[in-house]
Parts: structure tokens; sequence; C-alpha cells
């Protein structure tokens, strides 16, 4: 009660500052995108591990989705309690870096594997995934073939997408679309915009429409329906395969460079690539691992739908091209 | 009648409440101006800006439409029938909408409206083959007419019960027919508020904040504050946001400019008198069938997202809910930023109050004095020209050099929280300190009765009740608001409408229900003292 009053009066007189929780003996903050920290992601597993090992503790915040999560970085500026960022993705990594708040990792990153040559001396990938249009079997009987049918495609068949401001699925679904479509973009995003029923800020809004049934199709991941055939029992979801290839996205994570123990964040990066930490990524993240798991991988992986061509832009030039390409879309979605 | 001291300790309170308010909202707007402004005025007219400024005036025009035109058969058929069964409580569900929070009503407008709500299966139960979208537009105007028809439809009725009586006895008399009623009596009454209520609804819609945030559904549908808000938290781009912050203020400006000046003042005296007059008309099945009809689709219409807000929340788990710490906490910033909020807001007015009191009280007040109390009346509307989402932006980036900004947003969201209730709070108690001046004025300064004794024996017994009403409704409006938090809220800073909006967004919707239901009620209990208060106010 008195905690109360006294708070009353200082923000009465405008001298409120909150008491945040001090610093306690090694805590690592790892600032991640929604869907890893929920209960049924990754989150509480890789806690537990991690945690096992380091005699520390492991504190997640969790933002919308990976763009808001470096908009989030970029706002907080030096001044973030982050040790970690997890779930930026390969599009992100140069404009990341050009914010000067990450620091190279100094490890031996040889156990990854992804595909493409990746390489990179500040972000290491811990998982990685195409991504894909997932439908409802029983809504949706004739499923777009390709990302020109999706745009051409009957109206009134729903799609939820996500915000590419915030989003890294949002902003996958930008890239894949540049890549198909090229200067043409903005026209089929004026087209798709009338199949759109709701842009949303993070891919488990998103996710969450699309279970619940208010909508037959969803922007997510070729490995979707793993989770559904593994965890459900049931193959009613389902990911279209698209003709012209897919668009794919590599998470990785980095380390501040104004975290407060160092060698702590650089163990945990390491554990990120550890089979510990890999095990978990297939099966609660419903990705594809970036390095050895101590398993094989459940059955239903191996009927995903395997992409034919896979798109990935350079991140240099996204990051010189984002903020034009995302007003083009803005543009071209408000079309009325 | 005031002692030279208290004429002048009045006027000091006037100005440091004046200096405070104007250095409240002039800080940030300063800083807006002073960012960067060649990159501004480029990005200024781009398409997109003026397809969010014309949706935005787009969907205010709709909305104000819709709730008027639905507003004007509601009232003109519960004013043909005073003695409606249950008349009194419909008029009173009817003020609702007003102390609900705009988050919970959205809730409840899903849970009727959305895909799986039950107009949905009811309408693909009669063939229809596409659902009616509680996303974009559709949901958006849904909304506001939810929010904006009963507001108008209490005010019209009102304009209606104002008429006399003898104008029924007269027309009974003259034989007259509806038509010639509607004609002649009622659209001339009901003609002379609606540019007043128009205005006032316009307003609201324009500015809407939260309403389009949660069923907005993408660029298409976004106003200049939800813009102002994505552009500062989704792409952190300044300038952008800066832009879009005088865009708004400069809308603002000519809708406040345009309503004051082209409509009259909106008199809603007697808004709940609810006089029963004698009607002669509408005695013909047809029209007593359309009225009913008319009651009832309107009384469903309001009364459905409610009952299916308690539904849904009495399906949460409301105890291990309330008793989890993410809710204590929420509560805990919630009713801490509240208070303060409260406190303010009363303590700011009280002060505009005595220095208005102090200027009409000089005998002769110079240009300046006069000016000055009429500055101090402009302040309080202040936060109608100047956004929330604008003041938090500016406060933002000028905070943002110092450090966390989160350390700082409470005292923050408490402050724009305090001056968004000043026009409410302002309204309840100016007229009661005048009129108790004027009673007790006189006799205390002949007693000699001043200073501290004064407040306890004869200002507080009065006052303490339009200051508890003033409170309450501060503290509802604070406890309801999402449009201040909205840009410092964060794993730091968790205030309850925020947790519902979090939960909501991820999709965990028995948390965010359950929530709602308790918000809800903490709001609308606390809204309901205020009117309560009112009303005795009027009569007493």
């Amino acid at each position: 009660m008195r905690r109360i009053a006294l708070s009353i009066f200082a923000a009465a007189t405008g001298l409120f500052l909150s008491v945040s929780a001090h610093a306690q003996e090694k805590t690592l903050t790892v600032y991640t995108y929604e869907s890893f920290v929920s209960d049924w992601g990754p989150g509480p597993k890789v806690k537990e591990a991690f945690e096992k090992t380091c005699a520390c503790k492991v504190d997640f915040v969790g933002v919308a989705d990976g763009v808001a999560l470096l908009t989030r970085l970029k706002l907080e500026d030096e001044n973030t309690d982050a040790d970690i960022a997890l779930g930026l993705d390969t599009n992100l990594i140069s404009e990341a870096k050009a914010t000067g708040l990450f620091e190279p990792h100094g490890l031996d990153i040889s156990a990854v594997k992804v595909p493409g040559n990746y390489s990179d001396d500040t972000f290491i990938p811990y998982d990685y995934g195409h991504f894909a249009v997932v439908y409802d079997t029983k809504v949706m009987k004739n499923p777009p073939r390709s990302l020109k049918e999706l745009v051409d495609g009957d109206p009134s068949q729903k799609i939820a997408i996500e915000d590419p401001r915030t989003s890294t699925p949002g902003l996958g679904l930008l890239l894949w679309m540049k890549s198909v479509y090229g200067d043409q973009a903005p026209e089929a995003w004026a087209k798709l915009k009338n199949r759109v029923l709701t842009v949303t800020p993070g891919w488990s809004e998103a996710y969450g429409l699309f279970t619940k049934g208010e909508v037959p199709m969803v922007f997510s991941y070729t490995t979707s329906p793993a989770y559904h055939m593994v965890e459900e029992k049931t193959d009613r979801y389902q990911a279209a395969s698209f003709s012209e290839g897919h668009y794919i996205q590599i998470e990785v994570g980095g380390m501040l460079k104004g975290s407060s123990d160092k060698d702590l964040a650089r163990q945990f990066l390491k554990f990120m690539i550890s089979p510990e930490f890999q095990d978990v990524i297939p099966t609660t993240n419903w990705m594809m691992p970036a390095a050895e798991t101590s398993e094989p991988l459940p059955e239903a992986f191996g009927k995903l739908v395997q992409p034919k061509k896979t798109f990935l832009m350079g991140s240099d030039e996204i990051a010189k091209n984002r903020q034009a390409w995302i007003d083009e879309w803005l543009t071209a979605m408000s079309r009325n | 009648m005031l002692t030279h001291a208290e004429r002048r300790r009045g006027i000091a309170c006037g100005l440091t409440s004046f200096l405070g308010i104007a250095l409240f909202a002039g800080a940030p707007i300063a800083v807006l101006l002073s960012w960067d402004v060649e990159s501004t005025q480029t990005r200024l007219f781009t398409a997109y800006t003026w397809r969010i400024l014309r949706f935005t005036l787009w969907q205010a025009v709709l909305s104000t439409t819709l709730s008027i035109a639905f507003a004007i058969p509601v009232a003109l058929a519960l004013a043909r029938r005073p003695h409606f069964p249950g008349r009194l409580w419909i008029v009173r569900l009817m003020a609702l909408p007003m102390g609900l929070p705009v988050l919970i009503g959205a809730l409840g407008l899903i849970g009727i409206w959305g895909r799986q709500g039950i107009i949905n299966s009811l309408l693909l139960k009669l063939g229809l083959e596409q659902p009616v979208s509680i996303y974009g537009l559709s949901g958006i105007l849904l909304a506001h007419v939810f929010f904006n028809m009963p507001l108008a439809a209490r005010l019209l009725l009102a304009a209606l019960e104002r008429l006399p009586a003898e104008y029924w006895l007269l027309s009974a008399g003259l034989g007259m027919k509806p038509l010639s009623v509607f004609r002649f009596i009622e659209w001339p009454a009901v003609q002379r508020v609606i540019p007043g209520i128009a205005g006032l609804i316009f307003m609201l819609c324009a500015t809407s904040f939260t309403l389009v945030l949660v069923l907005g559904g993408g660029p298409a549908a976004t106003t200049l504050e939800v813009a102002i808000y994505q552009s500062l938290r989704f792409d952190f781009d300044p300038p952008r946001a800066i832009a879009l912050a005088f865009l708004q203020i400069g809308m603002t400006a000519l809708i406040l400019l345009v309503v004051i000046t082209l409509f009259p003042a909106l008199d809603d005296a007697g808004a709940t008198a609810g006089r029963s007059t004698r009607r002669f008309d509408g005695r013909t099945l047809p029209a007593l069938f359309w009225d009913v009809l008319v009651i009832l689709l309107a009384t469903a219409f309001l009364i459905l997202p409610l009952a299916s807000i308690v539904t849904a929340g009495l399906g949460a788990n409301l105890w291990s809910l309330v008793t989890s710490a993410a809710f204590l906490r929420a509560a805990r910033t919630s009713f801490a930023i509240a208070l303060a909020a409260g406190l303010l807001t009363i303590l700011v007015s009280l002060a505009i109050v005595a220095a208005r009191e102090a200027v009409a009280d000089m005998k002769r007040p110079g240009r300046t004095a006069k000016g000055f109390s009429a500055l101090l009346g402009g302040t309080s509307y202040l936060v109608l020209l100047v956004p929330p989402v604008v003041l938090g932006t500016g406060w933002f980036l000028m905070l943002r050099p110092l450090g966390d900004v989160a350390r700082f947003a409470p005292a923050l969201v408490a402050a724009i929280n305090a001056l968004m209730a000043l026009p409410f709070v302002m309204r309840v108690l100016a007229p009661a300190i005048e009129t108790h001046r004027k009673r007790t004025g006189r006799l205390s300064a002949s007693l000699g009765i001043s200073g501290l004794s004064r407040l306890g024996r004869i200002d507080l017994p009065v006052l303490a009740k339009p200051l508890l009403t003033a409170f309450s409704f501060a503290m509802a409006l604070s406890l309801g608001d999402l449009g201040a938090v909205a840009l410092f809220g964060s794993s730091d800073l968790t205030t309850l409408p925020w947790l519902v909006y979090s939960r909501l967004s991820s999709y965990r919707t028995n948390d965010a229900d359950g929530l709602a239901l308790i918000l809800g009620i903490i709001c609308l209990g606390l809204a309901m003292l205020g009117t309560a208060g009112q009303r005795e106010a009027k009569h007493g």
C-alpha cells in the first residue's frame, strides 16, 4: 500500500522513476519474437537446458515479431537491456549491423548447415525454413499452385498475412513478391490486397486467426503442417507448393555490444548451434534445424513440400531498398 | 468576494497550471518542429499519406452519418413511447458505451459480429455466402456506430422531450397525420441539435485510435493517429511520425474551427431528465409495431456485445487470472497511473477555476486578465487539438537521448491521461463551484470565514460530490485508455488495457475475455458513480 501511495506521489509530481529490478547475479536477457517464448514454443525448453549449464538465469523478452525486434533495439539504442537478439533473419542482418549495436561473435560456426553459402561474423543461424501459404483442406479444395495463382485467384478466399514493418514472414512475403514480380510488384500487391483478410503485426496473430477458422489461408512456412501432423495427428492443414519456387528464411541470433556479460552471451550463441538447442527447434519452433540434432527428425518432416527453387536476396540489397519497398507496399495496400 | 490574498493566490495557481500545461504540450511540439524538417517535407505528401488522410475523413463522415441516421428513428420511437416497458433502463443502457473502454467494446463486437459470431452464423444459415467482415472499414463503422449512435439518440431524445406538452395536445386536436407531426414538430426539434451532435461525433471518429488499431486490419484502413503510432512503433521513422503529427494537428484544428464556428454548442441539459409527456399520436398498430421493432433492434444492437463480454469473460478462469502475477502487476500500474491522473486533473482544474474566479471577481479586469481567463478556458480543451499520440511522440523523441524512455513512461502516461480528462472534469467542476460560490461567497466573506476553515466547513461538504464525480470519471478514463500507453507499452510498463490488447493480439482470447470483463466492470462502475453524482448534483 505504501508503495502505491509513494508511486502516486512521485507520478503526480512528475518524478516517477520506475523501480526497475536491479540486475541480478548473472542474468542473460534474450530479446526474441513472441511465438518463441510462448508455452508451446522453444523458449521454456531452451531456458531450462541452458540454465543447467550456465548457473545463470535466462530472461526472455518477447516482441511481436522479428522486424519489431530490430525496431525495438533501434528505439532503445545503447540503453537496451538485451544481451542477445534471437530471431532476426538473414534479410535483416545488414541493417542490424548498420546500427552498430551488435558485436562479432568470434566463434567457430563450421557446425552450421543451412542452404546457400552462409558466413557472417556477427550473426549465427539457428534454424531455417521456406515460406509458404498454408491452407485448410476442409475449406480450400483448389489451393493456389503458384504465387501468380495466389495473386489472381478468387478474392472471396481470404488469406491472413503479416506486416513487413514488424514481422519477418511479412518481410519475406514482400521480398518473395519482389523476386517474382520485380517492378510489377506494386500492381500484384494491389491485386492480392483483395484477398487479404487482415494484416497482423506478427506471425502468431495470423496463425491464430487461421487455426481458429477465421480465414482459410495464412502466410507461414512449409514446415507448419508438420506441427499439425505430429501434435494433432491430422493432415488437414497443408502447405501449397508454388511453381516459381519459395523464398527461404534463415533465422539468426547475435550478441549486443552493450551486453553486461559478453562471455555468457557468447556461451549462449555456442549453445545455440549445439545439439541440445537444435533438438528443441524442429518440434517446438517447427523449423528446420541449422546444425546437427542428436536424433533424426520426425517422420512428418519427410512429407513436407520440397521447394524446387529457393529465393534469397542479398541483405545489402535489402538494407538499401527495404524502406522504399515498404513504402511501395503501403501505397499499393492502401489503394481503394 | 475574495480577499486580496485569495485573488492573488488564484491567479498564481492558474498561471502555474497554464504554464504546466503549455510546457507539457508545447515542449513536444517544439521538439517535433526542430527535427530535421528537410526530409519531412518531401515525405509529407506521399500518396500513402493522402490516402490515410482521405480514409480518416471518409470513415468519420460515414460513421457520423450512420450514427445519426440510426439514432433518429430510435429517438423518435422512444419519445413517442414514454411508457414503453423498461424504457428507463433502455435509456440508461444507452449511456453505457460512453463509460466502456473502447477496447472492451471492440472485443464484445468481435464476439457478436466476428466470423464465428452469432450474426454471421445466422446469416450463413439464411444462405448468405459472404460473412460480414469485422475487419477493415465495415468493422470500424460498426464499432463507431455502436459507440456513437446511443450518444446521438440520447441527445436527440432530450431535444424531443424538451418540446412543450401543448404541442402534442395541439397536434392531436388538429388531427395531424404522422408525416405532418414529423414535418412540423419532430423534425424542427431534431434538426436544431443535429449539427452540434454531428460535429461532436465527427471529431470523436476522426481521432479514433483504439478501434482502428484493433479492427483496421491493414494499411487500407488506417487513420492518421494509428499511422503516427505505426511509423514510430513499426518503422521507427521519426520524420514520418512528425509529418503525420502535423497533418493531424492541422486536421483537428480545422475540424474544431468548423465545429465551433458553424455549429451551435451542444446543450445537453436534461439529457437524463426523462420527463414523461403524454403523446396522442402513433396509436395505430403499424406505428406501434414499427416503434417496438426499432427499440428492440437498437437494444439488441447495444446489449448483445455487452452480453458477449460477460459470457465470454465468465468462461475464462477468472480466479487464476486475477491472482496471476501479470494481472496484479498490471492492475497496480493501472491504478497508480489512474490515481495520479485523477488527482492531477482535479488539481489543475481547481487551479484553473480559482484563477478564472479571481479574474471574474476583479472590479475592473483589464484586457490581459480577461484574455488570460479565456485562455485558461481554452487550455483545458487542448487535448482535442493535440491528440495523445502526438504528445506521446514528442515526449518520446525528447526523452530518448536521456536514457530509457520506459523509465519516464508511467509519469508521461499519467500526465497525458490527466490532460485527456481535463475537458470533462472542468465541465463537472466549473459550474458546480460557480454555483456554490454564488450561494456562499458573500456570506462567508461577511462572516470572515476563509482559508482552511472555509474549505472544511463550507466548501468540502457541498463540493465533495462533484469532486468525487470528476475524480471517478477521470480515473475510469485513464483506466480504460490504450492510446497513451500504446506508444510506451512494453514488458516493463503494462497497464490493464495493454494487457488485454497484447493477450488479444496473441489470440490468447480466453485471458483477454476474462480481463475485459473485469476491466469493463471497474470502468463502468466508476463511470456510473460519476454520472449518478452528476444527476443528483443537477437536481440539488
